[in-house]
């Protein structure tokens, strides 16, 4: 598959952001020029542990932070590249997510804009990647405390899977586009535990409706939905920087609320049509194939799609 | 893993002022190749790691090529590898020599 | 040590923590007050349903107010792998039960994780490894995958991860390697009485995150501290 080059000159906005990679993400998400990498490629900061098992590493170890500006705004990002080892979490990878955290505590940014794209924790550097994930998650409910938005934007061909998709969940908001999947096991493991009868995790339409983009967020389970460009993405983070909930009492009573409703409403469905059905969605087979603005319109109608309860 | 590593004369420095880039990346037939501008005008060095053993005459002759093509001198370029065919070995350099020219 | 004994150890005048469908929720009398007891027996899996339940209960604790300390203890499998937990968002029901657990330490009741039976992956991240400080007893088995299993993924040979296993504590399961990786501070004595182990480790709480400092001490993560301690020196807004 091609990779994009980084065009200097060419601002990017209408790259897909499936296709892109982290690096490309990251250029044309902020400010132009405004990107400052800490620990870059250039220091080799890779994986102590990959050789063990005869695999290449990466010079980022699949992870990219930094400083930028997204409209101006002093923002702190990081980046996650799927294509590497699946975007999975490794010691030197988490450990980079976890140190920007902590700096965003320090540096009180605008915003601190995660770009998921990950399988959960790489099973060769596995205890390191867990405890990373759960380092991430208490780093992100402090920095949340301290006023801090955290944003999540998954369009990945990756998506959010496993300890991602519980980072995904403590985030303040989620921009997920169509082809973003958010999910804790991955098809293939429920079909391998459960039988093909459970979920046939070779039928992609299945994958989508229960874990792609569009359900997430008439579910719920994300804020925004974005087109898959990059500019579309960007507008999105803009857009939810101000109205980030608080992390307090008050917001997880409204999300147990929230989460209890969900269970009481929809927990004896079967597929997301059904859910989508439940919801007063007319036509929910037609759900899929809906474009960005007819999915928006849509959106708009339900209304009850969009919550502060995360 | 195997480690390679090749040193090349260039006629001249490659044009451009950029300290450094990065491209590619590291998974099935694809690599990823950093370079800086950090040696000798007309010195060039190629070091590779690659999980595929046994194809260091493969590797001597792209690089060899890329050089030809390139003059890429003064640059220090290293490849992480994730089992490219040659093709996309050589896109990947002259990719990664355009970056570095601007 | 079975729950039963757990508790028996922990409350020697009694408590009134109970189990219903492999949650486990209650209380007991503890240094003059109480300390509050929620978590999995039983290694059940954690689907939504639990999750929903878990978290309203560390929820009850913090409206209740006062300082009481709640004890997370697990005998958990992995998360509930099923077309409905994921159709019904499992993410967010997990992400929510460890939110509230980081939540409740953050308001004035410190969260002790004990882990004495198995966990894995999704359960183990939104339960144990959400506390202020976790602490095993021996024969606890948390893990991310069993060895069989990681050998079909990676397709390496079971034996030889088995023979890495011994030399590296990075990838295999075991209580052991996670006190080696820094995610569990701990082990305590089975022999001892609970109530004064788990006393102490409340009065021990570190104010901040340092497992990835207990990670590079012990051998298990020799990096993670130093990446992220050069991230913090470094990031600036620009």
């Amino acid at each position: 598959m091609s990779e994009r080059i980084i065009d200097p000159a060419a601002k990017g906005w209408a790259t897909s952001w499936y296709e892109a990679s982290a690096r490309a993400r990251v250029d044309g998400l902020l400010d132009a020029g405004s990107f400052r990498e800490v620990i870059g490629p250039e220091q080799r900061r890779m994986s102590p542990h990959l050789p063990l098992f005869d695999l290449p590493r990466a010079f980022d170890d699949g992870m990219i932070v930094g400083s930028g500006r997204l409209d101006g705004k002093p923002v702190l990002v990081a980046a996650q590249e799927g294509r590497f080892m699946g975007g999975a979490f490794g010691e030197v990878h988490g450990a980079k997510l976890v140190g920007l955290l902590r700096a965003a505590l320090a540096l009180k940014p605008d915003a601190v804009l995660i770009l998921f794209d990950t399988g959960g924790v790489r099973l060769q550097e596995a205890n390191a990647g867990e405890t990373a994930i759960a380092e991430v998650m208490r780093a992100i409910v402090q920095l949340r405390a301290a006023g801090v938005p955290v944003i999540g934007l998954i369009g990945g061909r990756a998506g959010a899977y496993g300890g991602g998709g519980l980072i995904a969940g403590t985030c303040s908001r989620l921009v997920v586009s169509e082809g973003g999947r958010i999910s804790v096991s991955g098809p293939e493991v429920i079909e391998t535990n459960k039988g093909a009868e459970e979920f046939d995790s070779r039928d992609r339409a299945l994958v989508w409706r229960t874990m792609g983009g569009k359900h997430r967020r008439l579910t719920g389970g994300a804020d925004a939905y974005a087109d898959d460009t990059v500019a579309a993405f960007r507008q999105a983070a803009l857009d939810l920087i101000g109205r980030a909930p608080a992390f307090d009492l008050a917001t997880l009573e409204a999300e147990q609320a929230r989460l209890e409703q969900r269970l009481t409403r929809f927990g004896d469905c079967r597929d997301g049509t059904e859910i989508w059905a439940r919801l007063g969605v007319n036509d929910p087979e037609a759900v899929p194939a809906l474009t960005t603005a007819a999915f928006d319109t849509l959106l708009a109608s339900l209304g009850e799609t969009t919550h502060d309860a995360r | 893993m195997e480690k390679l590593s090749f040193r090349h004369t260039t006629q001249r420095a490659l044009a451009g002022a950029k300290a450094q880039a990065i491209t590619g990346v590291v998974a099935s037939g694809n690599l990823e190749v950093l370079l800086e501008r950090a040696l000798a005008p007309t010195e060039c060095t190629v070091e590779i790691e690659t999980p595929i053993r046994g194809y260091g005459e493969v590797w001597a002759a792209v690089v060899a090529d890329f050089v030809a093509r390139a003059q890429p001198g003064g640059l220090r370029i290293t490849i992480n590898d994730g089992g490219a065919r040659p093709d996309t070995v050589s896109l990947r350099l002259l990719q990664g020599a355009r970056l570095m020219e601007v | 040590m079975t729950l039963a004994e757990i508790l028996a150890s922990l409350f020697p005048e009694g408590h009134s923590v109970t189990v219903a469908e492999g949650l486990v929720n209650g209380e007991g009398p503890f240094r003059g007050g109480r300390l509050a007891v929620i978590g999995i027996d039983g290694d059940t899996a954690l689907g939504v349903d639990g999750a929903c339940r878990l978290a309203g209960y560390v929820l009850d604790v913090v409206r209740r107010g006062g300082a009481t300390p709640i004890l997370v203890a697990i005998d958990s499998d992995s998360q509930r792998m099923s077309r409905r937990d994921e159709l019904l968002g499992l993410n967010e029901y997990l992400a929510h039960l460890a939110k509230t657990l980081l939540l409740a330490d953050a308001h004035g009741h410190p969260t002790v994780g004990l882990i004495y039976g198995h966990s894995a992956a999704g359960a183990f991240i939104a339960t144990a490894l959400a506390t202020r400080v976790l602490v095993g007893l021996p024969g606890a088995n948390p893990s991310v995958m069993d060895l069989p299993s990681v050998a079909r993924v990676t397709k390496l040979p079971l034996d030889r991860l088995e023979a890495m296993a011994k030399d590296t504590p990075v990838f295999a399961p075991g209580l052991d390697n996670m006190v080696r990786t820094g995610a569990v501070q701990a082990v305590l004595d089975p022999g001892q009485p609970l109530a004064e182990q788990i006393a102490a480790v409340i009065d021990a709480l570190p104010a901040d995150d340092t497992r990835d400092r207990a990670g590079r001490e012990r051998g298990g993560r020799p990096v993670a501290e130093a990446i992220a301690a050069q991230v913090v020196r470094e990031a600036a807004l620009g």
